[in-house]
């Protein structure tokens, strides 16, 4: 089973790759709206990727005001 | 008319394939523009079924399938208007969009909905309105409705239940919450998943090989085995405009319209 360690850097990973943003930029208390640049169809977007990454279901209302990086990991580690 | 290029879609005919083009930006929200060429759409419709054998619905905007009605415009035009006035545009609306889906749902084509990103509220009707839906794996479908203290109003309820068990259509509809293609896959919404980008071109393979099958034989097998609920339709829309008549709808339309932050598609 990962680790939230494992997790997050994974969570990390994708947001950078997708986005196309620096991974280095990215550190996990980061509010991936603004360092992402992305809107809320994106947001959607990026939970999609991560539902297909890490297998999981991750209702919309469990990201509600969830904004930084390291929050959104945690919510999904509780669901692997 | 073979082909025809809209405000907000186009359509072509190509080897015995109808191919119907959502194209209004950003997200194809469905308003009057587009009820306007979905009904120019559903008028060329009976020539286009003796010509073909399928209809492939999709998107060329990027976010998506659709997002839906366009609340926007909805709210503009209710502010406008003293609330019996508003609510009797509402109904008019919905008898009209109704009307076009019905249509869409009884035709004798095969009908395929190829779904990328998202496919929210109308636009999860108008999907649903389709004999197959392909999505790529990107593709997330959503009844945001109670979210604006309203139901489904385009006929989403009745061919939901239609398609799928009661329990999906509950989960669906009183959380308010988005799910992906795979999940669509396993509860039987989604026929085939895609990789990214790739819905359309399994569409027109799904099209192609639907297409050797005699059409009246097909034809008759699709009356068979999807009845238009038209009862139930014709209670949604009863149901959606005693809804919409409470001022917790326009509020709910208000703070969706202003809202300028990056949220507005969240619950």
């Amino acid at each position: 089973m990962k680790t939230i360690e494992q997790t997050t850097d994974e969570v990390l990973n994708l947001a950078a790759t997708h986005f196309k943003v620096a991974r280095a930029e990215l550190q996990p208390g980061d509010d991936f709206y603004k360092k992402l640049g992305i809107d809320s169809l994106q947001a959607l977007e990026l939970l999609t990727r991560l539902e297909n990454h890490f297998g999981v279901e991750l209702p919309d209302y469990e990201v509600q005001g969830v904004s930084d990086f390291q929050t959104l990991a945690t919510r999904i580690q509780a669901r692997l | 008319m073979n082909d025809y290029q809209g405000k907000t879609l186009a359509w072509r005919l190509c080897d015995g394939v109808v191919e119907l083009a959502l194209n209004r930006a950003p997200a194809n929200e469905i308003g009057l523009a587009m009820l306007d060429d979905l009904e120019r759409f559903v008028s060329a419709l009976p020539a286009l079924e003796s010509k073909a054998s399928a209809l492939i619905l999709h998107s060329e905007q990027k976010a998506g399938f659709s997002a839906g009605a366009d609340l926007r415009e909805l709210y503009g035009q209710a502010q406008k208007m003293d609330s019996s006035a508003a609510a009797k545009g509402v109904r008019e609306f919905l008898e009209r969009i109704h009307a076009v889906l019905n249509r869409l749902d009884t035709s004798p084509l095969t009908t395929i909905a190829a779904v990328h990103g998202v496919c929210f509220g109308g636009g999860f009707e108008l999907a649903l309105a389709c004999d197959l839906i392909v999505a790529d794996k990107m593709a997330r479908f959503c009844f945001p409705e109670l979210r604006l203290g309203l139901i489904p109003g385009f006929g989403g309820i009745p061919r939901l239940k239609r398609d799928i068990g009661n329990g999906v259509v509950r989960d669906l509809l009183l959380t308010g919450r988005s799910i992906n293609a795979t999940k669509g896959l396993a509860v039987g919404l989604v026929s085939q998943v895609a990789a990214e980008g790739e819905a359309l071109r399994l569409a027109r393979a799904t099209a192609a090989q639907t297409a050797k099958f005699d059409r009246a034989t097909a034809a008759a097998a699709k009356r068979f085995i999807k009845p238009l609920p038209a009862e139930e339709l014709r209670r949604e829309i009863d149901l959606f405009c005693e809804l919409f008549a409470r001022p917790a709808v326009m509020e709910g339309l208000r703070k969706f319209v202003e809202n300028a932050g990056p949220h507005p598609y969240l619950p």
